[in-house]
């Protein structure tokens, strides 16, 4: 996909916002919301879901040593709320993926790009998870169907592709916003012939919500350039 | 603690989206003296009484639930302000820029557990009511301009909750047009009439099931 981000006029946030949003905590909504927001699965976090796991457990251990020691009840119960805050977001940054997983198993084996995306437990769930349906789709139905009928991928034998395995719809619109300012974003790609009138490039301004097709920002979303929300 | 939310209905619920709001800074005068917090989210205090200081609106509705401090109101959240947002929203079809983009989970917030520390709390509130209202006639009128030509909607200042609410409407219908617009689907004549009876080809069904 053609983009070429242009140095654009970044305004320098002050030193305050920019100590915050560089927290794990803050990098880890990102993923959440951008994880929410995409209709197919995107690269696991490994390293900042390892570096908030351990600064939960972290924390975890502070909060009993403070409450072993009779502190201040209420810097504590503050300091629970932080961990709370934490675990939810990671909880559910965790449960999206699983979601997504559980109802695109069959296609996010079977294609490379997804597959690497997912963490080491995920890809054994996944392979739990396809080797238990596949079994129970062949034992309760597929076994007792004429031979032709049998895959647990096609419809029959002369299905020209995989067409029961659902796959994430792509085409779909997402609302996303660009942190600089980017241009060349290429709106329609693919075999869409009568748009010339629309497949003009595409620019986008910082910090305004464009409401978009997915695939056509994917690339962008992947690189960091955008967040989707 | 806010529930995860049914992907199918709205991206992101009520719960989450005042979640998010939740860490938005603000200024609150504590009452008591406690020393700084060392939290995942940040390192926030310390407190001292009657010394401003900057925490994440989470806690500090936590500390005012507890009676330890009172919350300053952003700039945005007072009569003359809102009331200026107001006539400029009502003045042009365009967003006003004066509001944060958590305008209504942060305002709800605050009045829902700092209404004491607001002043002329109840304009303060219909003001706000008000401007939500002509924000959204406006993005209704938007919408109004939609054909089958859209195929990317810009929008300058839609608050999250706007976009929230808005969100689905709009990705079904730009997803309609854009189905609907696809050659693929446009029965050819030419292919109609020489159509092989039952190809073992499921392209169109795919297509159809989307």
């Amino acid at each position: 996909m053609a983009s070429s981000p242009v140095e654009g006029s970044s305004f320098p946030l002050d030193d305050y916002e920019a100590l915050l949003s560089t927290t794990d905590v803050e990098l880890l909504k990102r993923a959440w919301r951008n994880e929410k927001a995409a209709p197919e699965i995107l690269r696991f976090e490994t390293d900042l879901t390892d570096r908030i796991r351990e600064q939960i457990q972290l924390m975890e251990e502070t909060v009993e040593e403070k409450s072993a020691a009779g502190i201040n009840p209420l810097s504590i119960s503050l300091y629970q709320m932080d961990l709370d805050r934490a675990q939810f977001l990671l909880r559910s940054y965790l449960r999206i993926r699983i979601q997504k997983i559980e109802k695109y198993m069959f296609h996010i084996a079977k294609t490379d790009e997804l597959w690497n995306r997912l963490s080491r437990e995920e890809k054994s769930f996944t392979r739990r998870c396809t080797d238990d349906l596949k079994q129970h789709l062949e034992e309760s139905v597929l076994s007792k169907l004429p031979e032709n009928y049998q895959s647990f991928q096609r419809q029959s034998v002369i299905s020209e592709q995989d067409d029961m395995v659902p796959e994430p719809q792509l085409d779909t619109f997402v609302v996303c916003r660009s942190k600089e300012y980017l241009t060349g974003i290429q709106l329609e790609d693919g075999p869409v012939d009568d748009r010339q009138l629309l497949s003009k490039l595409f620019e986008m301004e910082p910090g305004v919500l464009y409401f978009i097709c997915y695939k056509s920002i994917k690339a962008l979303v992947e690189s960091g350039k955008i967040d989707l929300l | 603690m806010a529930g995860q939310s049914d992907p199918h209905l709205s991206l992101f619920s009520a719960d989450e989206l005042e979640f998010i709001a939740e860490d938005e800074m603000v200024e609150i005068v504590p009452n008591l003296k406690m020393d700084a917090l060392n939290l995942i989210s940040g390192d926030f205090g310390p407190f001292v009484p009657q010394i401003t200081t900057q925490v994440p609106l989470w806690l500090a509705v936590a500390l005012k639930k507890r009676g330890k401090c009172s919350i300053r109101p952003p700039e945005w959240i007072s009569v003359d302000k809102l009331t200026q947002v107001l006539e400029a929203e009502r003045e042009s079809q365009e967003m006003s820029e004066k509001l944060p983009f958590h305008y209504v989970e942060i305002s709800r917030l605050l009045f829902d557990h700092a209404r004491d520390d607001i002043p002329d709390v109840y304009m303060v509130r219909s003001l706000i009511e008000d401007i939500r209202d002509v924000r959204f006639h406006k993005v209704e009128t938007d919408l109004e301009a939609f054909n089958g030509r859209t195929i990317a909607v810009k929008i300058k200042n839609l608050s999250a909750m706007e976009v929230n609410i808005v969100r689905p409407f709009i990705r079904r219908a730009l997803q309609a047009f854009c189905k609907h617009d696809s050659p693929e689907l446009i029965p050819d004549p030419e292919r109609v009439s020489d159509r092989r009876p039952q190809v073992a080809n499921n392209a169109p069904r795919r297509q159809l099931r989307r």
